[in-house]
């Protein structure tokens, strides 16, 4: 039996452990760490229509316990995406989840219409909560109606299982969960970065070129534990729970919020081997904690709350 | 990795020597990514490599922030946790001569490239700008190399001024090797605007530091410093 394996809605993961969009690149500059099969899936940068060159420099200023990232959903487009990186990937054994983002909702359509086309993408992930861009993005992700709706004509045009990815810059972050579930959504991932900002003490103007950027990392965990245990009991669709996570007790705590997966971002910035690293630690935590698997702490963790 | 020493060598200035015998590969003007031992702070620091050999990496970095603070107090015998070498490094022209232009932190990456150049029996000309005379460091290392003109912003060693005040009264490189500030970069690039073979090692805020993150573009995004550079031709980049 494998004790790490996790079914998921259109995914069977062998292991919990999921590089998190925008972390990550194209899986490339890792391949040269570590056996990228190993991973349980790996959420591949984000991808628009067009290419997109970024935001202007500086685009990441260090915090306590965190950074803020303004990258601004850089990347090659979709044409280069389905030619050259989806097919690197091929080359290991590890489903992607294809991050897509953009302006309007007809880019986004148009995108997850036609990421099928490369077969190693088993899942999208709707990226309604990128901070950084000036256009769509969050825009789609804070408003209930427009994020349900957008979720639906999404649904509408591809096979693959759509999972939805949350911003906490909202004031309730289960009504636009619930919302995306109504849209059709088969699962939720969360949390996206926090918007923040620091200022120079010298040129006393903002840090970012943005002025305005994301946190991520250990500061922003509590946060997203606690949004994670709200919308766990609010909706019936399944979690891949995201946000600050570093240790293997960081995945734990993430399932006994209620996620069924886990994320882990920020932390390949500083540490590349991280993911290999938390799939090796889980068995023994596992059992540290008394759980024969993960299926067994997941129905645990529902029959308790 | 094992640190054999942290020594204040000028003004907030620190040169930090690893046991080296690990690295496999290493080329003048890469960097090496430290951790800076405080927890809170999450992110790497791309630090300079001076020197190095079989059994020693030498690294130069200034005291700027809490990071770089946490790093002046390593102990020897500690281990830091270094990625690295990263970064494309310098390409070795095979010439006759060439000029060398540190400014401040950038003097550091420059000087295993005046070592291998003097290796080959290239000539190799350095002008090396600091603040002021507090600040100055490497001075006797690159004399060894061959001529070196110093000069500081406030006078108090070498010419007064910036490097720009001695490089316009000296004759023709086949070859210009920078690293520095944007002015000074910004100033070899209209002086030597159609030279073929000015190179800059170029800085920027970093995070992953192996090319995933993208957080570390040069000004026109079409390159990655960490990965793609930090070294440049001038021609291929916007400063």
């Amino acid at each position: 039996m494998n004790q790490l394996k996790v079914s998921l809605p259109g995914l069977e993961l062998k292991n919990p452990i999921i590089p998190a969009s925008g972390c990550f690149g194209f899986g490339e500059e890792f391949s040269k760490f570590y056996d990228l099969s190993i991973l349980g899936a790996i959420m591949a940068k984000a991808v628009t229509l067009e290419e997109r060159v970024g935001n202007d420099l500086p685009r990441v200023a260090e915090t306590t316990s965190g950074m803020l990232n303004a990258i601004g959903l850089k990347n090659p487009g979709l044409e280069v995406i389905l030619n050259e990186k989806y097919p690197f990937l091929a080359q290991f054994d590890v489903p992607i989840i294809a991050n897509v983002a953009g302006a309007t909702e007809e880019e986004y359509i148009e995108v997850c219409k036609r990421i099928h086309e490369a077969p190693n993408v088993k899942a999208i992930e709707l990226n309604i909560s990128c901070p950084n861009v000036s256009e769509g993005g969050v825009a789609f992700g804070t408003d209930p109606t427009v994020a349900k709706r957008l979720t639906k004509k999404v649904k509408a045009v591809t096979d693959l299982p759509l999972y939805v990815k949350l911003s906490p810059n909202v004031s309730s972050i289960v009504e636009i969960a619930k919302a995306v579930e109504e849209g059709g959504a088969d699962g939720i991932t969360m949390i996206n970065t926090l918007t923040g900002m620091r200022i120079d003490l010298h040129t006393g103007k903002p840090i970012l070129a943005n002025k305005t950027g994301g946190l991520s990392g250990p500061a922003i965990k509590p946060i997203a534990i606690r949004m994670i245990y709200e919308v766990a009991r609010a909706v019936d669709i399944p979690i891949i729970g995201m946000g600050g996570v570093e240790t293997v007790d960081d995945v734990i705590e993430m399932y006994l919020a209620g996620a069924s997966a886990v994320a882990v971002g920020t932390a390949n910035l500083h540490n590349p081997m991280i993911c290999k690293e938390l799939i090796e630690a889980l068995p023994a935590k596992l059992d540290e904690l008394g759980y024969q698997s993960i299926e067994h702490l997941i129905d645990e963790v529902k029959k308790n709350s | 990795m094992k640190i054999i020493s942290n020594n204040c060598i000028a003004k907030d200035t620190y040169e930090l020597i690893l046991d080296a015998r690990e690295i496999k590969e290493i080329k003048a003007g890469q960097f090496m990514h430290l951790k800076s031992g405080r927890d809170d702070l999450i992110l790497r620091r791309p630090i300079s490599i001076a020197s190095y050999n079989e059994e020693e990496l030498n690294l130069v970095y200034k005291v700027i922030g809490e990071g770089t603070k946490a790093m002046s107090l390593f102990e020897p015998g500690e281990e830091v946790d270094a990625l690295g070498p990263l970064g494309n490094g310098f390409d070795l022209l095979d010439v006759e001569e060439v000029l060398i232009v540190g400014g401040g932190m950038g003097v550091a990456p420059l000087y295993q490239l005046a070592k291998e150049f003097t290796h080959k029996n290239i000539r190799v000309t350095s002008v090396l700008g600091f603040g002021s005379a507090d600040m100055a460091y490497y001075i006797e290392k690159f004399q060894v190399l061959g001529e070196v003109i110093i000069t500081t912003d406030d006078g108090s060693m070498g010419v007064k001024g910036n490097v720009g005040n001695v490089i316009d009264e000296l004759k023709e490189f086949d070859a210009i090797y920078a690293c520095g500030p944007w002015p000074l970069l910004y100033y070899l690039q209209m002086t030597f605007d159609d030279h073929p073979h000015l190179y800059v090692s170029l800085e920027e805020r970093m995070a992953c530091g192996i090319g995933a993150c993208y957080a570390c573009d040069t000004k026109d995004k079409k390159h990655r410093i960490c990965t793609d550079g930090p070294v440049f031709n001038i021609k291929e980049v916007e400063l």
